[in-house]
């Protein structure tokens, strides 16, 4: 790795500032995808602003029908509070599902929404589930965060202080990973509350998205067999060393059928 | 250049540190604790595992100034000087490893496996070292050896 200046603020206005006042900074998170990437020196910043020392950026808490996940809060703890378990069963499932054991330790949420990695698992949660990022400055619908391959929202210096989630009545994330890196090939996100079904779809295009010709079909007939008359046309999915276009646009239906499957069966 | 304060394997530590030091680096060139292994450097075999404040961690994807105040134990701080961990034995029974470049960060995981779920079934120990690749062993006896010093850790 080149060299970089490190430091910990203890307060979010101390990062914000740090960042400023750096030529070429970069929020240290997990570092569970930024180090990799360092070290491949495909980033190479000046300064690393660790997040790590801001308390107020961690922990999970309900807020009206809403859960509440700071940035900083790690996979693994999302994987097994007890509020997640109780309010969204999916995202604690989603969350227990992310590479392995020692990277659910360090990898946290915000990092990886502020990454947007295509074959990621948690944006299929915010656009399915339709959370809401806050930041520092303002609060983005999770429909507006994702914008396109490895791309947000966030403009320059902007910082990710926690998501929050509405409470869905049923949800289910389905997912098919990549036996070598637990990434997704493929993963869908169902969810069914007062506001309609939503699914959203990880891993199979360049960006999440939400299928809206089946949230719509869902909506009058939710049932599994729905699915069968949609899907992701081969040429507008991924093709790469991990799985064929052609592969990946099959696993969309079979992934969205067993989500909407494991709701109507009440197993999530 | 930054000074590094923690705690490593029960003793207080305090050394000089660069920001681009990776915590392995600092375990293994600086204190000369070489239990700890690279094996891909890429955040991908878990060779390097070792415990932050008792959680499993892959000690190359961290900087060792992310370790400021914390607790570090490496594969040679799991039992006393002279005398082996429940899970090592194991290991060593049931023919846990061949070249054993994987193990000390195989049995750092297992151990932390186990702690969160003290009898585990054969698939929660797949899962479990999921981030942990051996290529030697084919993992069976891998599986049986965490198995093992599981019932052996209960005692
Ligand atoms: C072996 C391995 C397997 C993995 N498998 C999976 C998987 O199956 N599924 C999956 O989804 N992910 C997987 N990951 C990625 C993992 O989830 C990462 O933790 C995540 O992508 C990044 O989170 P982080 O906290 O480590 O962020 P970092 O690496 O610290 O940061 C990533 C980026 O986000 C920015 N950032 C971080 N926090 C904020 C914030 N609060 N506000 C604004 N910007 C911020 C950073 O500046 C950086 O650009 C895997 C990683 C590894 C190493
Ligand atoms: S050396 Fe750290 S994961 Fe391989
Ligand atoms: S025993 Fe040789 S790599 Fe596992």
């Amino acid at each position: 790795m080149q060299d970089f200046s490190y430091q910990r603020p203890a307060a979010l206005t101390a990062a914000i500032e740090a960042f400023e006042q750096a030529e070429d900074g970069r929020f240290l998170a997990g570092g569970q995808t930024l180090l990799p990437v360092m070290k491949h020196r495909l980033a190479t910043p000046s300064d690393l602003i660790d997040l790590a020392g801001i308390s107020d950026l961690e922990g999970i808490s309900i807020a009206g029908s809403a859960l509440s996940i700071g940035a900083m809060t790690t996979h693994a703890r999302v994987a097994s509070a007890a509020e997640v378990h109780d309010a969204i069963p999916a995202l604690a499932k989603l969350a227990g599902c992310i590479g392995d054991p020692h990277v659910r330790n360090r990898g946290t949420l915000g990092g990886s929404i502020a990454n947007n990695d295509p074959a990621a698992d948690y944006p299929a949660a915010v656009a399915g589930l339709n959370a809401t990022v806050y930041t520092d400055r303002r609060r983005i619908a999770g429909d507006d965060f994702f914008t396109g391959f490895f791309e947000t929202a966030l403009e320059e210096g902007e910082l990710i202080t926690r998501v929050e989630f509405p409470v869905a009545a049923a949800a289910c994330y389905q997912k098919f990973d990549d036996p070598a890196s637990g990434y997704a090939v493929v993963g869908v996100f169902v969810s069914r509350g007062s506001q309609g079904v939503r699914v959203a779809v990880t891993g199979a295009t360049p960006c999440v998205f939400r299928m809206r010709d089946l949230e719509a079909a869902l909506n009058r007939k939710f049932t599994p067999e729905t699915v069968s008359g949609f899907c992701v046309p081969e040429e507008e999915c991924n093709d790469d060393l991990h799985a064929t276009a052609a592969y990946r646009s099959h696993l969309v239906g079979v992934m969205a059928t067993r989500a909407v499957a494991a709701i109507t069966d009440g197993e999530m | 250049m930054a000074t590094l304060t923690l705690t490593v394997n029960g003793k207080p530590v305090s050394a000089q540190a660069e920001a681009n030091t990776l915590l392995v680096e600092f375990l293994r060139e600086t204190l000369g604790l070489t239990g700890t292994h690279v094996g891909c450097d890429t955040s991908q075999c878990g060779a390097c595992v070792v415990h932050l404040d008792g959680l499993a961690v892959k000690s190359c994807t961290m900087l060792a100034l992310q370790a400021e105040g914390t607790e570090v134990t490496t594969i040679e701080g799991l039992a006393p000087p002279g005398s082996l961990h429940p899970m090592q034995v194991a290991f060593h029974q049931n023919h846990g490893l061949q070249c054993g470049f994987c193990t000390p960060g195989m049995v750092m995981a297992s151990v932390a496996l186990v702690t969160d779920n003290p009898n585990p079934s054969e698939p929660e120990v797949r899962q479990g070292l999921a981030g942990n690749l051996c290529r030697c062993t084919g993992y069976q006896n891998i599986v049986k050896s965490v198995i093992a010093g599981a019932r052996a850790m209960e005692r």
